[in-house]
């Protein structure tokens, strides 16, 4: 166990806000679908797994940069497609089998890229303009890390300003809270849906793509973290944006910590904080009050 | 064969219609069956010899369980090419372990209802000493062909098990020697996997740095599945170790090192357990350190080039040392089946505790410890190729050393029976 410094300390902090950032990505597709159509997507690592995937067979014709943008975009065509196909079939009948077929899908998914792209792990390597580190002083810091801290930040941002800034967005958070009233009013909802579906894919899909380079890209890579998106999601609460941004900083500040002063817990330390903000806010930190979940 | 009977003793001279009926229907049954009876006749002259092979397809060692099912398929159609073992095919059945409780359940499936003569595999220690377990249980002969834990020579050995794959011990006195001869790196910190496997590799590569007279500076355990480790590097890089040593396996491992060479790599790496099938999804540039191999497809040693086209030729990649434990253990075991003319599992147990010497596609030959039933075998310390040297992109390590040197005993690089007891127990 190294000193106990400041400066170790400011180190961890810092980077916790970067592993943060991580599970914000991770955590906020998850968080769109649920919150806005209300369906616990349990594909959602399969689809972050189809991001990496479709990353990595971009980038070897067409560079990293192009392929961070046609990823997402392809995960979330697909997703568009079983939603149109399936998952609309689903909407008023019992949660349960929204959960089946995700789950369903899942699976299907993990065993297609085993089939198609084999068992083994692909090699994915950091894009060479982002390898290697910038110094804080006598610190270095990884390139790579910055770069997915700042696309973080642009994501975030570029959500929050369609969501609550746009009309599209607009329609799309009151076609959720009361469906009925937008449809008097001569909007229909079935492509507001279709969107939103997909929007939430695309974050999946991203999320696959940003860490290709740092955890490699194989089959069941979605599976652990499709659980480390639930807890985000569960600890931010759903119905507001910011819920599950800073219970994903919140995530990656814990861990991080955890790692530093006992780390056989870190992974425990996340369902930690769940279970103890599931006993003083059970709505989640930002949660809100909402009929349709009550 | 059915004659139908006169009843004439009793001078009615004629069947009644029923009786007719009922004759007719058991002359009729029995020609329909009769081919059917035939061949079951004849193949039990060739039940096949059965193996249960187990390993997990899925999760973090996935990856080696599909090159572990490879190496095994090869054998059994080699050996079925060759006409069999005994004048009997060989028949393999395929199970998934993906956790120590399915592990149990599956191999207490293929002895019980399956009736496979013997179980091989498996990569988890935790699985694995579970199997070992229903092994001795049921009385069959389980060969382990990759999970490492000591504790599976040691306190928890049993007369059933037998080892292709190395132990801990051996890993790590395979790559601590050749790290204290060739340079100074005498502080350690050690990264460790929270599990079964992970906790015996540290116990063993303590006690390895501790008679080698060097001191640990940091230790952390890892729990599997770990994404992301930018904060255990930052940990070890502000103790400033020698060397950081690594006590990962599967997958968690290679994201380790992409990660690792992230922040520049800032200290000598070596690991304790190496599965060059993990490395060869790292890509070439996030490879770095010292590392010990069970087997390298460019050893050079008799059979090894041959053995490698021809698993090419099946499978498209040369073997890994998981495909290739499972292949030798394949082999060793129809080879005592044909030595001992028996698939009784006591009989082969008595046929490997006896020491004979096995060709493995090493440059020397091995044999069983008769105390802990342990594989003795060279090892391989190895390093990244420089990739303008490399033949091809499955060409990633440069062999530096076989150890123990050919001046040493095989047995150097094991345990002795005081510092890893074992009670193999009766038969």
């Amino acid at each position: 166990m190294p000193e106990l410094s400041l400066s170790l300390l400011i180190q961890f902090i810092a980077n916790g806000f970067v592993v943060g950032m991580y599970y914000t990505l991770l955590a906020l597709g998850l968080s769109i679908i649920f919150g806005l159509i209300g369906v616990i997507n349990l594909a959602h690592g399969a689809l972050y797994a189809l991001g990496a995937y479709a990353a990595y067979v971009f980038s070897r014709h067409l560079g990293f940069f192009p392929a961070l943008v046609l990823s997402p975009l392809i995960v979330a065509v697909l997703a568009m497609a079983i939603e149109v196909t399936m998952l609309r079939r689903l909407y008023l009948k019992d949660p349960l089998l929204s959960l089946l077929l995700t789950f369903g899908l899942a699976m299907v998914v993990e065993q297609l890229l085993r089939m198609i792209f084999g068992a083994a792990g692909l090699p994915f390597d950091i894009p060479q303009r982002l390898q290697g580190f910038v110094r804080f002083g006598m610190l270095p810091y990884s390139r790579y890390r910055l770069f997915l801290l700042i696309v973080g930040i642009l994501v975030i941002a570029l959500l929050w300003w369609f969501l609550e800034r746009t009309p599209y967005g607009r329609i799309i958070r009151a076609g959720t809270r009361d469906p009925e009233m937008v449809r008097i009013l001569g909007i229909r909802l079935a492509p507001v849906f279709t969107a939103v579906f997909g929007i939430g894919a695309a974050m999946a899909g991203l999320a696959g793509v940003i860490s290709a380079p740092l955890a490699g890209v194989e089959p069941a890579m979605g599976t652990a973290v499709g659980t480390a998106a639930f807890v985000v999601v569960v600890i931010g609460g759903m119905g507001s944006f910011w819920g599950p941004v800073i219970a994903g900083l919140l995530v990656g500040e814990i861990v991080s910590l955890f790692v530093l002063l006992y780390p056989p817990a870190a992974d425990a330390s996340m369902f930690l904080l769940m279970a103890l903000v599931l006993l003083l806010r059970p709505r989640g930190l930002l949660g809100e009050r909402w009929e349709k979940f009550e | 064969m059915a004659v139908i009977k006169r009843q004439g003793s009793e001078g009615k001279g004629k069947l009644t219609r029923r009786e007719f009926l009922r004759r007719a229907g058991a002359a009729g049954a029995m020609a329909l069956t009769s081919p059917f009876w035939f061949s079951y006749i004849r193949a039990l002259g060739e039940v096949p010899i059965k193996i249960g092979h187990i390993t997990p397809r899925t999760g973090f060692l996935g990856m080696l369980g599909d090159f572990a099912v490879k190496g095994a398929t090869l054998a059994v159609e080699e050996a079925n090419a060759r006409g069999g073992v005994l004048g009997r095919r060989v028949d393999i059945v395929f199970e998934d372990s993906p956790n120590p409780g399915v592990a149990v359940e599956k191999a207490t499936k293929l002895i019980e209802r399956d009736r496979v003569d013997v179980l091989i595999g498996e990569i988890s220690s935790a699985s694995g000493l579970a199997v070992a377990d229903v092994a001795k249980r049921l009385r069959k002969l389980y060969m382990n062909t990759g999970w490492n834990s000591d504790e599976g020579r040691g306190v928890r050995c049993n007369r059933y098990v037998f080892h292709v794959e190395g132990m801990n011990t051996m890993y790590t006195k395979a790559v601590g020697r050749y790290l204290f001869r060739k340079r100074e790196m005498r502080a350690w910190y050690f990264l460790t996997a929270d599990y079964a496997f992970g906790h015996d590799l540290l116990r063993v590569s303590r006690r390895l740095l501790r008679q080698l007279g060097g001191r640990e500076v940091g230790s952390d355990l890892v729990p599997t599945g770990t994404p992301d480790y930018s904060s255990y590097i930052l940990k070890v890089r502000a103790a400033r170790p020698d060397l950081l040593f690594l006590n990962l396996a599967g997958v968690d491992q290679t994201t380790f090192m992409k990660q690792w060479r992230e922040f520049g790599a800032p200290f000598p790496v070596a690991g304790g357990v190496m599965d060059t099938a993990q490395f060869w999804a790292v890509g070439r540039e996030a490879l770095t350190g010292v590392w010990p191999a069970l087997w390298y497809h460019k050893i050079k040693a008799p059979g090894v080039a041959d053995f490698v086209s021809r698993f090419r030729r099946r499978w498209g990649s040369p073997p890994d040392n998981q495909a290739w434990a499972d292949y030798t253990g394949i082999k060793l075991v129809l080879r005592a089946m044909e030595e001992t003319k028996s698939t009784d599992s006591a009989k082969l147990i008595e046929f490997f505790e006896k020491g004979p010497r096995f060709d493995i596609l090493k440059e020397r030959r091995a044999w069983f410890a008769n105390w802990n039933h342990q594989l003795v075998q060279p090892m391989y310390i190895v390093v990244p190729k420089e990739p303008a040297k490399a033949e091809d992109k499955w060409d990633i390590w440069e062999v530096i050393a076989s150890v123990p040197g050919l001046e040493e005993s095989l047995v150097e690089i094991l345990p002795t029976p005081s510092e890893n007891p074992c009670e193999l127990g009766s038969l």
